[in-house]
């Protein structure tokens, strides 16, 4: 298999009930850095180290969710060239404007079988981790909350899961890394675009476009730990942990921002290479696969959506 | 030990009781007392999971989830648990119940789906 060229997950846009309690908790709670608002009152925020502008944008609405999710890719020819493959695939595409979103290029945007829109860009402006680039120190001191690092993937419900899975390897040229099987019957599963062993996951739903989570990563599971405790601190809504996948092997906490959109922080999962073979989770391994400790399935872990 | 300015609030479905401070959501109230009534989900009103019918009442509903209660609802007194802060003794019904994912049934009736 070769490697795709899609780099990796962006950013996410989300929508939130109240925009203030939402950059509280992801500025202050979660330690994103909030970079700048703009006209229509969306909200930018990033990881200390991330090096591009923004990747997560916020938009106060009537329902909580996920508006979009975008994929940076390696340059325009490759922009190009996969908006012609899945407008050959079949897929309708859209080409949002540069500026639209503040800082980012030309977006190319499409819907997957599940329903959910993700687009994909190839510029978006350098700001740097506040480390520079010759010599720099290992971390940047300030930062608040958490302390997350990056933006790192989502968990998206949905139901034609093998549309998804079709359309991500063979136009978007992502792996299959690890899937959950019932039968014959996908019912997660797991792709990379990267060395991540995932960049984007699915589980199969009855109703389309929903989002279960947007995970960001941390250093260690100390951090974990410490994640859950400001979890507790500021009476945050926890959904599960801390614990660990066996599903990817996270180390992992998850909780919920004030509008009940699902977040994970995580740390610990291995390294994927292309040439490596997916792995295989049965039914009924479910809650190993899931929760490695509990070994026990959590009904509002796997059906609580926004 | 009952708080002299706590409310009391009655689940019709299970005649369950349980005591509210005011200014206190109602699924916060239950969850602290470690009561099972209604069901709860992320807590912040975007998953629906915690719907509810207040029968009898008056109370404060904060901003929910139009995917979950139309305005339609609301003014006829639907609302998110987790959003509804009770200022008089109130009696409610639990609303439809946690939407299953196919995995959880899937996993927990795995004879029944697949043959091989």
């Amino acid at each position: 298999m070769a490697q795709s060229p899609v780099l990796r997950p962006g950013h996410v846009g989300l929508r939130v009930l109240d925009l203030e309690s939402a950059v509280v908790h992801y500025r202050d709670r979660m330690g994103l850095q909030e970079i700048e608002r703009d006209a229509m009152g969306r909200v930018y925020l990033k990881g200390w180290d991330e090096q591009d502008w923004f990747s997560v944008v916020l938009r106060e609405a009537d329902r909580p969710g996920m508006d979009y999710m975008g994929f940076k890719v390696i340059n325009v020819a490759a922009l190009n060239a996969l908006e012609r493959d899945l407008q050959a695939f079949g897929c309708k595409t859209e080409r949002i404007p540069a500026g639209e979103l503040n800082h980012c290029g030309e977006r190319v945007r499409f819907t997957l079988p599940t329903g959910h829109s993700l687009e994909l860009y190839a510029h978006k402006e350098y700001m740097g981790n506040g480390l520079g680039r010759v010599n720099p120190d290992p971390w940047v001191e300030g930062i608040k909350g958490m302390q997350a690092q990056r933006f790192d993937h989502c968990l998206l419900y949905g139901d034609d899961l093998d549309g998804n899975i079709k359309l991500l390897t063979e136009v978007l040229k992502f792996d299959l890394t690890e899937k959950v099987v019932d039968g014959e019957l996908i019912v997660a599963v797991f792709l990379s675009c990267s060395n991540k062993v995932h960049d984007i996951a699915f589980v199969r739903h009855p109703e389309n476009n929903k989002f279960h989570h947007a995970s960001f990563l941390l250093g260690t599971w100390e951090e974990v730990l410490r994640a859950a405790d400001l979890i507790a601190m500021h009476d945050i809504s926890l959904d599960l942990g801390p614990t660990r996948h066996g599903i990817t092997r996270g180390r992992t906490v998850y909780f919920f921002d004030p509008s009940g959109n699902r977040n994970e922080v995580f740390c610990g999962d291995y390294t994927w290479y292309p040439d490596h073979q997916p792995i295989t989770w049965t039914a009924d391994q479910i809650g190993r696969a899931i929760f490695y400790h509990d070994r026990k399935l959590n009904e509002n872990f796997l059906s609580v959506v926004t | 030990m009952t708080d002299l300015a706590a409310l009391e609030i009655l689940i019709t479905d299970t005649g369950e009781r349980f005591a509210c401070t005011p200014g206190e959501n109602l699924l916060k109230a239950m969850e602290r007392l470690n009561r099972r009534g209604i069901p709860v989900g992320c807590r912040g009103g975007g998953c629906g999971v915690c719907k509810i019918r207040v029968r009898r009442g008056q109370y404060t509903a904060l901003k929910m989830s139009r995917a979950h209660v139309s305005a339609e609802e609301e003014a006829s007194g639907v609302g998110l648990a987790c959003r509804i802060l009770p200022t008089s003794d109130l009696e409610l019904q639990v609303q439809g119940s946690l939407r299953k994912s196919v995995l959880t049934q899937r996993a927990r009736t795995p004879t029944s789906t697949q043959s091989s």
